[in-house]
């Protein structure tokens, strides 16, 4: 298979190129082998719509959320300058990224610091890309299919984007069906706050579990997500249920990848 | 006279008590560290009347939202006739308003009352069985021990008595109305005369069929009815600041100090930017001499220990806190099983400022109790189990932010104690080390593009 046309902004810089965008990989999209995928269809869809954008490869560093969310205000700030450092060594101006906790941070916490951008998340990126018509979908790809949106709390609640995700899913001609806690009321995955790299404190159930069941109640054929964590953490779940046959986990970027055949 | 003199010292009394323990809850919330929300006037303005005046967010729960507009809208409506009750005990007047007003539009004010009172009273009932039968969750839990569950309870009684008093005091005195050419002017009560009304009041009339035919003895019902309602106020009104119902008044300033950020979006410390700054930055000078009107300030802690670390609205959220429940019962971690439960950390911060502004109060504003917040009353298990995804404070009717809370104190166990669960310093140390939480090479970042 060959590899995709990525450039980086050192890239760019040399060739005295300016990107449209910059893509913020996040961790996750950079070395967990599931959110690998998600980073690779979101990359294909900005390759298949012309995008012009680049990535900070080695240049890009934690933005520090997960520290501060565990209360190490020292070391974000420390990501954040250095981060911030970085991006405006590169005159960045637009940044799209794949992760809600990313796009908070980016976008909430880092103008305080020095760092302005306009940052947006990439369900939103697809839902311009889509009504501008610089990709198209087939709707046959998942005709008839039930799909069930969760909503990642740092998009949603943290956020208040509820609607781009759920717009770019309707272009699938599926069945779009809402879980009982939805957009506000959408139930944690369990991962936030840190807490996906911890066990989790004494309880009588994983939080995942929890909203797992939530999923499995509308009895979808995809669980559609817009969060590396998220994804990990409904993936778990569903083979918890013994249903990772019948129900997939999938990144709305990697549900539009597939419909547009890439 | 005599009763006019009891009454306006019972009055007096009352607000110089109620002013005073004001007075004392203001100087606790005082306590907290400062913080400037003098921000977005207009945007707050409109917060407090979408939130707290409208109850927008009550209405997520349709059944209590629904009762407890009743109560609210009652409540405020109902100040109306209490005002021409303290005006005539004031006074030794009866019904003062009648002569203002008119005996048509007099009449259907109090039948609107009265509509309003039986409303309340239904409201009530309902909410008691709810609470004491209905066996619903968030009402039991590992905070709501006795004096919560009495403090709830003891409002709702007392609230459903002061309806009853109402309605029996206007029934008894509608009957008088009827009667006064003959009795009543024959018994002496001749403050009636020139009153007249086309019936019964609205919901009192229900009543009238029980009351007894001597004018004295209506008149000792109504004077009995008159006392408990006015005096069951003043009551309450000593009682609800030392109550979780003192939300009545302070839901208005705390919608209108709301966070107007995004909920996702934490606060950078200040005290940490200086540092990381001297850290990073080329251009500070570490050895710089401090600004001439710095002052001699000791350095603040990062992040919260106690009460007092933590800022001024949060504070006032913790006086805010009806107890209702919604933030626990909309809490991952507390729908799980964890120990974690918002509404606690809300009872313990107030619980905490109480104790300590009482300390403060006997032994001068320096002195400490050696007790804290976190530690004698929030565990760091507690802590730990918070997932910052934000249901507790989208559910709070009164935009109550323990989230805030629960990070500061996070914040305080990991850079002032190093006190983090292991696996998180084993996270620290790798964004530290290679710009991930994880164990890669910051160089590998980009290996994806060319993997299958």
């Amino acid at each position: 298979m060959e590899s995709l046309q990525i450039k980086t902004m050192a890239e760019m810089m040399a060739a005295s190129e300016e990107p449209e965008v910059l893509f913020w990989v996040g961790c996750m999209g950079s070395f967990d082998d599931r959110a690998k995928k998600i980073t690779k269809a979101f990359a294909k869809i900005l390759n298949k719509a012309n995008v012009k954008f680049a990535v900070l490869g080695a240049e890009e560093s934690c933005t520090g959320d997960p520290a501060k969310r565990a209360g190490n205000e020292f070391l974000f700030q420390m990501q954040a300058f250095a981060n911030i450092q970085v991006l405006d060594g590169y005159n960045v101006k637009r940044i799209v990224t794949a992760c809600p906790h990313c796009f908070n941070t980016l976008k909430n916490e880092y103008p305080e610091l020095g760092g302005n951008y306009e940052v947006i998340h990439h369900t939103q990126f697809l839902q311009s890309l889509l009504n501008e018509g610089r990709i198209t979908v087939e709707g046959g790809t998942f005709k008839g299919k039930k799909i069930t949106f969760h909503d990642p709390c740092y998009l949603g609640r943290a956020n208040g984007v509820y609607e781009a995700p759920r717009e770019v899913l309707s272009k699938l001609d599926s069945e779009l069906t809402e879980m009982k806690r939805c957009k506000q009321s959408g139930l944690c995955c369990g991962a936030g706050g840190a807490q996906m790299f911890k066990e989790a404190e004494k309880g009588n159930k994983e939080v995942n579990i929890e909203r797992t069941e939530d999923a499995l109640e509308v009895k979808p054929d995809i669980i559609a997500v817009g969060c590396p964590f998220c994804n990990t953490m409904m993936t778990d779940g569903v083979k918890h249920f013994n249903k990772e046959n019948e129900i997939e986990v999938k990144d709305i970027a990697e549900l539009i990848a597939e419909a547009a055949d890439l | 006279m005599i009763s006019s003199i009891i009454f306006t010292v019972l009055l007096v009394a009352t607000a110089v008590i109620f002013i005073r323990r004001i007075a004392e809850i203001k100087g606790n919330i005082n306590l907290g560290r400062d913080l400037d929300l003098s921000d977005n006037p207009s945007e707050r303005w409109k917060t407090m009347a979408r939130v707290a005046l409208g109850q927008s967010k009550m209405v997520a729960r349709p059944l209590a939202g629904f009762m407890h507009i009743l109560i609210y809208v009652g409540f405020v409506l109902i100040n109306i006739e209490i005002l021409e009750i303290i005006i005539d005990g004031v006074f030794g007047t009866h019904r003062l308003f009648y002569g203002l007003i008119g005996s048509d539009l007099y009449y259907v004010l109090i039948g609107s009352f009265e509509l309003l009172a039986f409303l309340v009273l239904v409201a009530c009932v309902v909410f008691l069985i709810r609470r004491n039968i209905g066996k619903l969750k968030r009402f039991s839990g590992t905070e709501m021990t006795k004096w919560p569950k009495s403090d709830a309870n003891i409002i709702l009684i007392v609230e459903c008595f002061l309806m009853l008093a109402l309605l029996t005091m206007n029934a008894a005195d509608s009957v008088l109305f009827m009667m006064k050419d003959t009795w009543v002017m024959q018994a002496g009560l001749d403050h009636y005369a020139g009153i007249e009304f086309p019936d019964s009041f609205w919901v009192s009339a229900y009543l009238t069929g029980f009351m007894p035919d001597d004018p004295m003895t209506l008149f000792y019902i109504e004077r009995t009815c008159w006392w408990i309602h006015i005096t069951g106020i003043l009551g309450f009104l000593i009682y609800v600041p030392y109550s979780k119902h003192f939300h009545i008044f302070l839901a208005f300033p705390n919608t209108y100090y709301s966070k107007l950020q995004p909920s996702g979006e934490f606060n950078n410390l200040e005290s940490v930017k200086k540092e990381v700054e001297m850290m990073m930055d080329p251009n500070v000078d570490p050895f710089a001499a401090p600004a001439p009107d710095a002052g001699d300030v000791a350095p603040q802690r990062f992040g919260a220990k106690d009460v007092t670390d933590l800022s001024w609205k949060n504070l006032m959220d913790a006086y805010s806190c009806t107890e209702c429940g919604r933030c626990t019962s909309e809490c991952p971690a507390n729908q799980t099983g964890k120990l974690l439960s918002p509404r606690k950390i809300m009872m313990d911060t107030r619980d905490r400022l109480e104790e300590l502004g009482k300390h403060k109060r006997a032994n001068g504003s320096e002195s400490e109790d050696g007790k804290s917040l976190l530690g004698d009353y929030v565990s760091s298990e507690e802590l730990w189990a918070c997932t910052t995804c934000n249901a507790c404070t989208q559910a709070c009717p009164v935009n109550i932010d323990p989230l805030s809370i629960i990070v500061d104190l996070r914040r305080f166990l990991v850079m002032e104690e190093s006190a983090a669960p292991a696996e998180l310093n084993g996270m620290f140390t790798n964004i530290e080390n290679n710009g991930a939480p994880w164990q890669f090479a910051q160089a590998d970042r980009l290996n994806w593009k060319d993997e299958a």
